[in-house]
């Protein structure tokens, strides 16, 4: 659905887009270093010194949400695919209660920086820490690889490079971009990039979807008898064109289902976020925020793509340079002309880069916080050496995203992105919320319900035919198939798994875990006592 | 759990957690919070599976048409953004008035130091 394809020419004027991508990034570089100014401590780098408010904060968190896969993605979707597009949004909003009740105060007020400073508060230290540290490094790699990959595409459709070289020349300038942004700003930097970005592209959004419905004497009904007059299909009113195919592809959409409600909660560059308010109450805020902003935008998206199913007409976005997704950049083309598309496409290169950020900068403080300073120098480390240790992970991580990316050009990033869903709600959710909630809970169960999650998810997807077995697979051929398991999302069995796992596992240890350690998270986690406080400077 | 003001720093080394978890202002305060949260979110993710199945399983009765062109299915999606709204709303109230008082008294109490854990000794 995501997938993006080389292109020769584009609807606008590609130096126009350039220079408005060049103001964008020429504003947010000037806020980024004065940002950068107060950042001294890990706390500040990492965290931000906990000093944003619970509106920025809900900002950000919908900044580094609504990634270009959200945007271009759905709008294609629901352009081609009518209203199964539209149950991607639904997934991907009502997740945002599970942590909104179950995870965000509760991680805010026993972690510090990471998700592994909660996972392994109440059990092994080192086992669990490492175990937490690949899941999140494992999820952040697919996130990353799915928004590099996305930026070449998108290259392709608006700038009107379609040679290979070409587009690998512009990956590795967002990529660079991002490492700088990363490496000057730190998590304060990042936040403010994304705050900027989400105002952009939610302002954007709105804007055209007013257009569209202004344009249909804002009578919904009459867009989408349009809609369905261009697309001559009435059909695209209606779920099932693409998910309800066979008995198969319906099972598979109930486990894609599973994996995006359940994958928010446990995506460690989310989690991550709730480190940088002072409170947990300020967590509660910044979720609520991002819920509305979430809601509103995928309300729009809606309106969006039905008015690309009217104005453009999904055969002319299907023959287009970038396939479904250059619906939202044609409807803007028709909508506001070549100035229009200008800012769109600036806004969605805006997208990729501050969701980069925030990955990149979620994965380095992994590495440093939970594999350097934990378990190498065993807690504690030289003054300083962390946070070096982190910038020094930012530039090896950009620079592995700039070549995974290259290197996934052309493939579906919707397949990346909602294998890192998967991976998330299997790896990472089932012992959040047992150490959370459940005193019974052991190391062992939790290693068993990490790793079997995680392992269960990859092995599932490689077997799977997105990988193997088609024209449309990774493989790219039909020569060669072992596509044994017939789903393309694993969530539906590896989700499911993860949980048992922990259970079992955690029945049958005889070990006990620390009464005084689950007294402690247990009261903590709920009152607030001795929660990190935020930098005062 | 709301934690706003920005305290100095107390020392909370000597703090008998488990005593604290056992004493009755603590048990209060985690049934208050585990008898909204696990309900309210159980009802969510079946109200939201139930969509999806329907979506998935139930076609005709989604593309019913309610007024003009507009389909069940489009009122059912957009319901599902109306209830997640609402339940928003709903946990941020309960938490104001009934989770973050009770909460903040007994964090105050330990940070002064007058908690009463009923038969431990401090």
């Amino acid at each position: 659905m995501f997938a993006f394809e080389a292109a020769t020419s584009s609807p606008g004027n590609p130096w126009l887009n350039i220079a408005i991508f060049g103001a964008f990034v020429a504003v947010t570089m000037v806020i980024v270093f004065r940002a950068s100014r107060s950042n001294k401590t890990a706390a500040d780098y990492y965290a931000a010194g906990r000093s944003f408010t619970g509106g920025q904060n809900g900002s950000a968190i919908a900044g580094d949400y609504l990634s270009a896969a959200s945007f271009l993605g759905i709008v294609g979707a629901i352009a081609l695919n009518g209203y199964d597009g539209f149950l991607y949004s639904i997934g991907f909003l009502v997740a945002w209660l599970v942590a909104l009740l179950l995870v965000a105060e509760l991680l805010r007020n026993t972690g510090k920086f990471t998700m592994a400073d909660v996972l392994s508060f109440r059990l092994k230290q080192r086992p669990v820490r490492i175990a937490a540290a690949t899941t999140t490094l494992v999820v952040c790699f697919f996130y990353l690889l799915a928004q590099m990959a996305g930026a070449g595409g998108l290259v392709s459709l608006l700038l009107g490079v379609g040679d290979q070289v070409g587009q690998a020349v512009v990956i590795t300038v967002v990529g660079a971009l991002m490492i700088l942004y990363v490496l000057v700003g730190g998590m304060k930097g990042t936040t403010w990039v994304q705050i900027i970005k989400a105002v952009l592209l939610i302002a954007g959004a709105g804007v055209m979807t007013i257009w569209v419905l202004a344009l249909n004497g804002f009578d919904f009904s009459a867009l989408l008898d349009k809609a369905v007059a261009v697309a001559e299909n009435p059909a695209i009113l209606d779920p099932g064109l693409k998910y309800g195919v066979s008995e198969l592809s319906k099972i598979d959409f109930i486990s894609l289902g599973l994996a995006l409600v359940l994958g928010t909660a446990a995506l460690p560059h989310v989690l991550m976020r709730f480190y940088t308010v002072p409170t947990a109450k300020e967590a509660r805020k910044s979720v609520v925020w991002a819920i509305w902003l979430i809601g509103i935008f995928y309300v729009f998206t809606l309106v969006l793509g039905y008015g690309a199913a009217a104005l453009v007409g999904p055969a002319v976005i299907a023959a287009a340079p970038g396939g479904p997704n250059s619906a939202a950049p044609l409807l803007a083309f028709s909508l506001g002309g070549p100035v229009l598309l200008g800012l769109i496409s600036a806004i969605a290169f805006a997208t990729i880069l501050a969701v980069v950020a925030g990955l990149t900068i979620t994965a380095a403080a992994s590495f440093a916080h939970d594999i350097y300073a934990s378990v190498v120098k065993k807690g504690k480390p030289e003054p300083g050496a962390e946070v070096k240790v982190a910038r020094r992970t930012v530039v090896i991580i950009g620079v592995v995203a700039i070549i995974g990316g290259i290197g996934a050009n052309g493939q579906n990033v919707a397949f990346l992105v909602a294998l890192a869903f998967a991976v998330a709600a299997s790896a990472n959710l089932p012992t959040i919320v047992y150490s959370l909630f459940w005193k019974g809970f052991t190391t062992k169960g939790a290693l068993w319900s990490m790793y079997g999650g995680l392992i269960s998810a990859i092995v599932l997807i490689v077997f799977s035919p997105v990988v193997s077995g088609s024209e449309t697979s990774m493989l790219k051929t039909e020569a060669i198939d072992f596509a044994i398991f017939p789903l393309s999302n694993p969530g539906i069995v590896s989700i499911p798994l993860a949980f048992l796992l922990g259970w079992i596992v955690s029945r049958f240890d005889k070990t006990v875990e620390s009464p005084e350690k689950q007294a402690e998270m247990e009261v903590r986690s709920l009152t607030g006592l001795g929660a990190e406080k935020a930098v005062s400077h | 759990m709301g934690n706003e003001a920005l305290r100095a720093d107390v020392d909370l080394s000597h703090v008998d957690y488990p005593a604290v978890q056992q004493s009755p202002e603590f048990q209060e305060l985690r049934r208050t919070h585990r008898s909204f949260v696990f309900p309210v979110l159980a009802a969510c993710l079946v109200w939201y599976l139930a969509y999806v199945l329907l979506a998935v399983y139930a076609v005709d009765f989604m593309s019913t048409r309610v007024f003009g062109s507009v389909n069940v299915a489009m009122l059912l999606g957009l319901a599902q953004v109306v209830t997640t709204f609402a339940v928003t709303m709903w946990y941020v109230h309960y938490a104001n008035t009934r989770l973050d008082p009770r909460s903040e008294r007994i964090r105050t109490e330990i940070e002064s130091g007058d908690f009463e854990t009923e038969g431990a000794v401090r």
